[in-house]
Formats: C-alpha cells, structure tokens, sequence
C-alpha cells in the first residue's frame, strides 16, 4: 500500500490554478522526487498534503486512509512531517529544543532525550546542541528543520529544499542520509533544485509545471521526457 | 413612534463621531501599519486643549478651533511620528502595539495631572443658541447637524484625497510595499508623515464634537474610542465605507440600548458595555487566519538556570522579610503591593514572554480572584484561595476562545475589550443568583477582604501578608522557571515561534493555548487575592483596563521573557512611585507618567531591560566595551539618510532570507 | 555598446562567496540572458548590478565608468532600473494609480500613461482595476510599464516568466525583444531557458557562482542546459 496517495488535487488562488489536478504517490522506502520551474506548485503540494491548505478538489490519503478534512496536527499523528522552503524553525529555542519539543510529540516520547541525542549525532549537529535555532546559518538551519522532522519519527517524510545552501561534500553526506532514512522503511518526497541530488537519489521522479504533473518515472526516463525537455529548456 | 425617531438622531449623531474617529485610525494603521491605542487618547487631549483655549481662557471659538485642530494636532501628529513611530518601524508590530499602549497611558496621566479631574469642565454645544430643527418627527439640534454635516464632509474629503491625488496613491502604495515607493522615486517617510497628521486631526475634530455631549474626563473620554475601534474593526481596519457603516451600527446600538433597554439594576452597565461586546463580536467574525509562519520579530525566552532562579527565590523572601521588619503599618499598605502585583505581572511571563499572546485584561483577572476571596474567603479558609485561582483560571480560559482565531493587535483589541466588559458591566452588577447560587461581586462599591488562617492563627497584620505575598510570588517565580524547563514550557515557545512547524509536528494549538490562558489568569488571580487582603477593601475601579496598563507596560520593559519579571515589575512599580511622592509630595502626577514614558523608551530595548541589565553585568564582567551596532535609519533609507554601507547588502540579504 | 558590464565580480551572503568572478556585459539594442540552476548567484549578479547587493570584488562597469559600490538611487538616477522577482507592482492600487507613482521621476502623468498604453493596450482596457486582481501576465506589464517610465539604459529583469503560462510568457518577451530594439541593454534572468531563448541575442550559464557557459543560444546551450538540469542518473 502506498505511504501517501494524492488523486486530482486542484488548489486555485486568485483565479490562478496553482494546482490542477495532480497525482501523487509515495511508497514506503521509496525517495520519490518532485522537481520543476519556481512556481509550478511543488510548495503548495507540500501544504496541501500536510494538512495546511484545503484543495479546492481532489483526495490526500496516508497508508491508504483518506484525511483530506483533517487537520494539520492529526494528519502529523498517522506518520507524516515535513520541512519548510521558507525556514519554520523554533528560533528562540536551542537546536536540541527544537528536535525534543518533536520528539516529546512523536509516538516514543519517553526515551526522547536519548532519541535526539542520537539523532543530533546522526546528523552531524552535536557542536550546535546549545545553539539557538535563530542564529545558524541557511545550511545549518535546513538540516535542523530535517532533524526535527525526522525526530517524530514519520513514516512519511516531505522535504522542501533541504539541500539549499549545501556545498559539494556537504550534499554527498546528506544523500547518504536520505538512503539511510528510507532504507528504515520511510517513504520520502523531495523537493529539490539541486538536480543533481535528485536523480542521483530518487527511485522515481515526478515533473510539476504550471500546476500540472507533466512527466513521472525513473529518472533516467524524465531526463528523456521531450515534454520535460520543453518545460526546460523551451521548445525548439 | 417619535422616541424611535428621536434616539435615532441621537445614534447616528454619536455614529458621526466614531465615524470621523476611526477613519483617522484606519488611515493611520492602512499607511504605517501602526494600530494607535493612543488614537483616542489624542482626541481627549484636544477636547481639554480646545476646552482650556474656548472656555478656559475665553478666546473666540473658531480661533480656539483653529488653533486645536490646525496647529496643535498637526504638531502632534507629527511629533508622534519622528519621535516615535518613524525609528520604532524596524521594531515588530508587538513592540509598536506595546508603546501606543504607552502612549494612551502617558496621556491620560498626563490630562489628569493638567486638568484637576475634581473640577467639572462643562463645554457648550456648538450652536447651543439656536433653535432645533424639525425633520419630521425628530429634531435635530444644530449641534447634531453639524456633527453629521462633518462626518459626510470627511468621509467625501477622504475619498478625494485618496483616490484623486498623488499623495492619496503615495499613501496607499506604501501600505502595499515601501521598497517599491522608494524604487519609484516617492518617499514612504512623506506618507506616513501626512497619513499621521490627517489621523490626529481626524481624532481631534471627533473628540471636540463629542466633547460637549459627555463628562470631560480623560479615561472616559480615551476609552470612547472603543466605540470607534469597533467601527474600525466593522472595516476590517482597511475599507473607509465600511468603518463609516460600522459606526452607524455602534451609534444606534448605543442609543437604541438607552432608549429601550427595560429599567433594572443589571442592565444600565450593558449599554457601556455595548461598543465592547460589539468589538468582542466584530474580532470573531473576523475570517479564520491561516496558520501563521516565523514572520515576526519574537523577544528572548531564555531558559532560567535553576541556581538564579533559587537566588531569586530566597531574594524575594528576604526582601519580603526585610520589607515587613522595617515598615511601619501604614507603609506596609503603600508598599505592600510590591509582591501581589509583582504576581500579576509574573503571570505576563508564560502567557505573553512565552506563547506570544498580548492580553491587557490580566488586571482584570487579578480582579476575579480578588472577587472571589472577598466572598468566599471572608474566614480565612484555604480553599478559597485555591477557588480564586481556579475561578481567575476559568475566566482566562474563557479569553483564551477569542484567542484561538485572533493573533497580535487584534487579540490585544479582543482583551482590551474583554477588560472594558468586565470594568462597565460584569464588576458593576449587584449580586445575583444562578441556579441558586448567589454570586456577588464588588456588591456596587467596595468589598472587604480579610487575611488566610494558619494554624488557627489568623494572618492579618500588614507584615504577616506581605511576608506571605512575597512567599507566593517566590513559589510562583519558581514555577514559571520549571514551566520554561518543561516540555509544556517547550512548547509554549515553539507554538509562538512558529505555528505552522508546531502544527504540522503533532502539537495542538487548542489545548496549549487555553492551559497558558488559564495558567497566568490564575497566577493573577492569586496576585489579585493577595493584592485585595494587603489593601483590606478594593473597588472595581483598581482592576480596569486603565488601571492595569501601566502593569503591563513596567513588565514589558522588565523583559517578559525573564522570570526576574514579577519582582522587577512590582519593585520598579510600587518602589519608585511611593519614594518619589514621599520625597516630593506633589510629584504624584509626574510618577503616574513615568510607566507611559519608559514604555515608549522601548524601541531601544525591545527586550527589555532584565536581558539587557544581565548582559551589562556579563560585559562588565568580562571588560569589554560594547557597540551599539544597530542603526536607527529606516532600511529604505539606507544609503539616503545614512552613506551606504558595504555590509549593508548582507544584512538585507540576510533580512529577506530571513523573512 | 556594452552599457552594463561586470569584471571578475564576486559577492558574498553570510560569509560565504556565492559570485566567483563573474564576467558580462549587457550591450544597448540586445537581449542578455542569465540562466543557471537555483542558488547559482543570477539574482545576486543583478542585484549588485543594480547596486542593491555589495561586491567583495571586482568592478562594475555603467557606460564605460566605474560604478562599483555605487549608491543604489545614483544607479537608478543613470538608468539602471531592476523589476525584482515577483511582481513588482502595488496590488491595491489601481492600474492608472500604479502607473501615477511613476510621476516622481518627471514625466507626466499623461505621457506615462499614453507610453504604457500603446505598448500594452490590455492595460488601457484594466485601468481602473486594482492590480492585484489582474492575471499574473497582466501584473508583468504592469510592472514592465513602470519600469519603462523612468527611460531605462539598462533593465534587469528577474524572472519575469515565474508562474507563468507559456503563451504569456512568450507574449511578454516578444515585448522585452521590442523594449530592446529601441535601445535598452536588457539582461534577463531565468532559471528556466524555454521562456527567454527565442529573444535573447546573447546567452551565459551560471554554476555554482561561476559563468560556465557563454555564446549565441544554440544547441550547443541546448545541450549544456540539458545536461545540467537533468543531468544523467549517476
């Protein structure tokens, strides 16, 4: 069954279609990406499926129940956590705070100090515990809105950019992180610029433009896509 | 038939003057995105001056006219804006909000000191020679006509200012977007300039019209205003038309309240009250805001160490101990409240330092539990010291409804509301029962109150309550710390700083919200209980809107983040207050001042003074001199007012990546 | 002409160097186009080409003179008009009140709006409309309008085709292409090529902070693009 099932979601904004009509679905251990032109969508697909925009039609369904009418924070309950494009950290609290104050809502939260130690050192993040989230530098703050997610432990996870900001080595380690996350069994959406990244970790590849899903398969087939091509690079 | 016609005239008259009072607000707030509490305040300081130059000092009427309304409430205006609003514009609209706060409680101190509020001040209506007309039915005075005949000349002078002239679409562009009027060549600073001396003429002419018709008094006169930010409020602060409309719903209201409500000793508070609940309604008819993100500028909530937190602890107690040795009776009564008010200040800590949420009605919940000790702990029993707080408790968890949909300004209006409520109806009601209960409150005058029993021996001297309130607020300093250090405290926190991630991790906003409203309303109520017993017999009046401003203004300059708060507060409240007037005997009306004037001192420490006298002793300590590094030059004028800066476009950079 | 050109320009956020010396020139009568992936520093490049954003080093060049770390009102005072990302226009004023705060640069009200209305006649017909509740293509006109007011001798455009349909999109550029022909340095910005390719006369690829790519837009671009937005699955 799959993780997370999105069928004709449409959302319409000031008589603009954002989305139109988009399918989606993830699976469990699976790294599907998302990518396409600034604009297509991909951020209000995130806020759609986590429970923070009402479609104006369609169905969002997490391991196969539909929960289109519920709220952000009971949809957070079946298993889901997201990151933001726009930065959501809790900046007035430390680093290891903000992945506690997530832990302590996650299904284990009696062992949650010891889990955010563990996933702080997983991370990289240990020489950060004490900082707080406010004053890291995009990069740093990126992968603590990760972290945090990672810490209520989702069976589905929705990234936004989490690489933005990156450098080379530093996007090696977290495409080692991405696998090591799915291979727990978590199903991952990933929005992201970096293609490189995207194809390089994604089992499948779905292409949003203009609100629409114009392509979707390995990625190697969407480097293929003349569709894809056209939305890139123009039709010549 | 014609009482009907009569109190509609009546209405739509005082409709008039809101109308012409809150379009000034609405045009102030639409161009500089400051919501002025101080709007009204300005008004009642141009209905005294006008009163002070016409009948005071007997000048011609429309020289004295001229003078208010051309030159004094321009220079007022405009003096608002450099002085104040213009280098808050980099503060957060939580900081701006807090010093028009000020404002407002500066001015009425100030009118109270100038104008002897003993003296009645009687302001003849406009015309007042001349006879009535008839429409009809109903008559009109001149002064009435008039009234309306301004409020239709404003609302069409308005539209042609905004809609058919350059400075009109300056002003609403820089509503939309100040960069962008700078890139077009205009000057946002113009705007805001001609958008703030239009306003408190606006204000002026309405508290002139509506002079004659009320008591000339300061608070009242301040507080009309609520009526008029109802109306604003009818416009969703933006649209002209439909504050006008708003305010002819008030208006009549009001009137038709008086005209028609039945004759018995409850209801006469309720059309006081009307404009309030009206707010109160109109704030919950607002659309359900969508989640909000980390967009604002949020204070310091540091984490207490539980070493300082125990050092404050017993400091307080000492100083409590210390307090009651020395003082004599009397004094125990003027300083005696150093610790329960201390406790309603305190209460500001989780709910507004913490979970972000401005609430001016704690002084009110202090009230409640004040209420219910007078009652039901007339012999000392313990309990009732618990049902205060579990009553003040419930009535916080009662604001915290309104708060679920209403964030920042508006929630503060909706608790401002709340207050003024409870101020003109609620603690004027004689006893009434429910379901056989009889519940009393200030029986229409003053309650006694009496202190706790402790082991068969009653706690009633001065000393033994301030002994026992300092004991209280050192439990309670002690527990807002761990509330920080806990989960609950955590999340407090994280809910404030963004609601959004909060929600979308698993937290419910319903339950944390109301907790943190029940949790401070009962930290303040005890304050209230306490404050009551110090006191021996309080009225309403010690827990009004007005009289609880300059409680949260000193705390706000404390810092609300810090646990320091309550002792600060009391301490800097009472201490300076009473020594002064000791001291000087006829400072008492400059003091009164002070909490208004170092509220407005906040653009310079937004997080107020506890951090920033730790980080003093911290650089002290360690010997470095610091820099202030922030310029007070607005960022669009960077490179204008100031020489453009190399790092300059870091930091905007980093304040958009930011945003 | 090269009205607008940038010499071994690099620029920094945070600290951290996000322009590696980059090289180009916009000349008078020409499209320039600047694409790159996300985070490549194009934006950056315009921004400190409007002066808006401080060089760490390097030079920028405004008609032959040096304009490095010139103020940015100075900048626009010379012609240097940016429409940033987004919509550069005010969305509770009406078309005409949007086009009125243009007058502080000393046209007339009139002559603005007979400028504006003859490019964009679809402006003409949404004048009294506020812009907020115009279509995406319509606010870019708008703000391609005021943007032309000033008489621009350089404009930078950042994105115009975001969240746009492809018909709009192209309409807009056919406009840019014209805007150009009549003597304004046009330097584009885009991270995606389709939009911009049909008018641009000259063309650089932007990675990682560095030009990696710079000529005539052909396939030989076609190729490099596609290989650096697709890439291959490694």
């Amino acid at each position: 069954m799959a993780s997370l099932e999105v069928s004709g979601v449409t959302v319409s904004y000031g008589g603009n279609r954002v989305l139109d009509g988009v399918d989606l679905t993830a699976g469990p251990g699976r790294i599907t990406g998302l990518i396409g032109p600034n604009g297509a969508g991909k951020s209000t697909l995130f806020d759609v499926v986590s429970g923070l925009r009402r479609p104006a039609a369609g169905r969002v369904s997490l391991d196969g129940r539909d929960v289109t009418r519920l709220g952000p924070a009971r949809r957070a309950r079946h298993g889901l956590a997201r990151t933001f494009q726009r930065l959501e950290l809790f900046g007035r609290l430390s680093v290891r705070d903000n992945l506690l104050v997530a832990a302590e809502l996650g299904p284990d939260r009696r062992h949650a100090a010891r889990a955010v130690t563990a996933l702080l050192d997983r991370l990289g993040l240990e020489h950060l515990a004490d900082s707080p989230a406010g004053a890291l530098s995009t990069g740093a703050a990126r992968l603590v809105e990760v972290g945090r997610a990672l810490a209520v432990r989702p069976r589905l996870l929705l990234l936004d950019e989490p690489a933005a900001g990156q450098d080379g080595p530093e996007t090696e380690r977290f495409a080692a992180l991405l696998r090591s996350v799915a291979a727990d069994g978590t199903a991952v959406v990933l929005v992201e610029h970096d293609t490189g990244l995207v194809m390089d970790v994604c089992d499948e590849v779905h292409v949003l433009d203009l609100g629409k899903v114009i392509a979707a398969g390995t990625p190697a087939q969407v480097s293929r896509d003349a569709a894809v091509l056209a939305a890139y690079l123009g039709d010549a | 038939m014609d009482g009907f016609a009569a109190f509609g005239i009546v209405g739509l008259t005082t409709a008039a003057v809101y109308a012409v009072i809150g379009s000034g607000l609405v045009l102030t707030y639409v161009t500089t995105g400051v919501f002025n509490f101080a709007h009204g305040a300005a008004g009642m300081m141009a209905a005294f001056a006008y009163w002070q130059l016409s009948a005071g000092w007997g000048w011609p009427v429309p020289v004295a006219l001229a003078v208010v309304l051309l030159v004094l409430a321009p220079a007022f205006g405009l003096l608002a804006e450099r002085a104040l609003f213009g280098p808050a514009q980099r503060l957060g609209q939580a900081e701006r909000l807090v010093m028009t706060v000020a404002l407002l409680s500066g001015l009425i101190a100030l009118a109270r000191w100038v104008w002897d509020p003993n003296v009645p001040r009687p302001l003849p209506t406009f015309f007042a020679g001349r006879a009535p007309l008839r429409l009809g039915p109903a008559t009109v005075t001149w002064h009435q006509g008039l009234t309306m005949v301004v409020a239709v000349a404003v609302a069409a002078g308005l539209w042609v200012l905004l809609h058919r002239t350059r400075t009109g679409a300056e002003m609403r562009a820089t509503v939309d977007d100040r960069t962008l009027v700078v890139l077009a060549g205009g000057d946002p600073v113009r705007a805001s300039r001609a958008a703030w001396i239009l306003g408190t003429q606006l204000a002026a002419l309405g508290g002139i019209l509506i002079a004659p018709t009320v008591t000339l008094d300061a608070a009242q006169l301040s507080l009309l205003i609520v009526s008029a930010y109802t109306a604003a409020v009818f416009g969703r602060l933006r649209s002209l038309p439909l504050t006008f409309l708003g305010a002819a719903v008030v208006g009549c209201t009001e009137s038709y309240l008086t005209g028609y409500l039945p004759q018995n000793a409850y209801l006469p508070g309720l059309r006081l009250a009307a404009p309030a609940l009206l707010l109160f309604l109109a704030l919950l008819a607002f659309p359900h805001r969508r989640l909000r993100g980390s967009d604002e500028r949020a204070g310091r909530a540091p984490v207490p160490a539980w070493r300082g937190t125990a050092l404050l602890a017993a400091a307080i107690v000492a100083a409590g101990t210390v307090l009651a040795a020395v003082l004599g009776e009397g004094d125990l009564v003027t300083y005696g409240p150093v610790f329960s008010l201390g406790l309603v200040a305190l209460s500001y800590v989780p709910l507004a330092g913490y979970a972000g949420q401005i609430s001016l009605c704690q002084l009110s919940m202090a009230g409640v539990g004040a209420v219910v000790w007078a009652h039901l702990g007339a012999d000392g029993a313990w309990w009732a010291l618990g049902a205060a707080v579990a009553v003040a408790a419930l009535a916080g968890a009662l604001v915290a409804l309104p708060a679920l949909r209403l964030s920042g300004v508006y929630l503060a209006l909706g608790t401002a509301a709340f207050a003024v409520v409870l101020d003109r109806w609620i603690f004027t009601l004689p006893s009434f029962e429910v379901l056989g209960v009889r519940i009393a409150l200030f029986d229409q005058g003053s309650v006694e109150l009496a202190g706790p029993r402790l082991f068969g021996h009653r706690l009633d001297g001065g000393a033994e309550l301030m002994v026992l309130a300092a004991v209280c607020l050192a439990l309670a300093t002690v527990a807002v710390a761990a509330l920080r250090r806990s989960r609950y405290g955590r999340r407090l926190v994280a809910l404030r700083d963004s609601e959004a991630a909060y929600a979308t991790l698993g937290g419910g906003l319903l339950v944390a919200k109301v907790a943190v409203f029940a949790l401070s309303a009962g930290i303040a109520g005890l304050g209230g209980a306490l404050y009551g017993m110090q006191l021996r017999s309080v009225t309403a009046d010690q827990f009004s809107l007005v009289a609880g401003l300059p409680v949260f203004l000193v705390a706000v300059i404390g810092g609300l983040g810090a646990i320091g708060c309550g002792l600060f507060t009391g301490t800097a409240y009472i201490g300076p207050v009473n020594l002064l007037v000791a001291l000087a005997p006829g400072s008492q009306n400059l003091v009164a001042l002070l909490p208004g004037l170092a509220g407005l001192g906040l653009a310079r420490n937004p997080d107020g003074l506890i951090p920033a006298m730790r980080a003093g002793v911290r650089r002290l300590a360690q010997g470095l001199t610091a820099r202030r590094g922030e310029s007070e030059v607005p960022v669009e004028w960077w490179g204008v007012r100031r020489p453009w800066r190399p790092e300059d476009g870091e930091v905007l950079a980093r304040g958009i990546a930011g945003s | 002409m090269n009205v607008l050109e940038l010499r071994g320009v690099r620029a920094a956020h945070d600290g951290i160097t996000v322009l590696h010396g980059v090289d180009l020139t916009a000349a008078a009568g020409r499209v320039t186009a600047l694409l790159g992936p996300n985070g490549a520093g194009k934006t950056t490049t315009l921004r400190v080409a409007a002066g808006v954003h401080p060089a760490s080093g390097g030079r920028v060049l405004l008609g032959g003179r040096d304009a490095t770390g010139a103020d940015p009102r100075a900048l626009a005072r010379a012609g240097v008009r940016l429409i940033p990302e987004g919509r550069g226009v005010f969305p509770n004023l009406t078309v005409r009140d949007n086009l009125l705060m243009m007058t502080r640069t000393g046209r007339t009200r009139e002559e603005i709006e007979e400028a504006a209305f003859a490019r964009f006649p679809v402006l003409a017909r949404c004048a009294a409309r506020h812009a907020g509740t115009l279509s995406g293509g319509e606010q870019q006109m708008l703000a391609l309008a005021r943007g032309l007011a000033t008489d621009p001798a350089v404009l930078l455009l950042d994105e115009l085709s975001m969240g746009l349909a492809p018909l709009v999109v192209a309409r807009l550029y056919e406009q840019v292409a014209e805007i150009a022909r009549q003597g304004v340095a046009v330097l584009v910005v885009e991270q995606f090529a389709a939009a911009v390719l049909g008018v641009a006369d000259r063309a650089a690829v932007l990675v990682r902070g560095r030009v990696a790519w710079r000529g005539r837009p052909d396939d030989g671009l076609r190729a490099e693009l596609s290989a650096l937005y697709l890439g291959s699955p490694r």
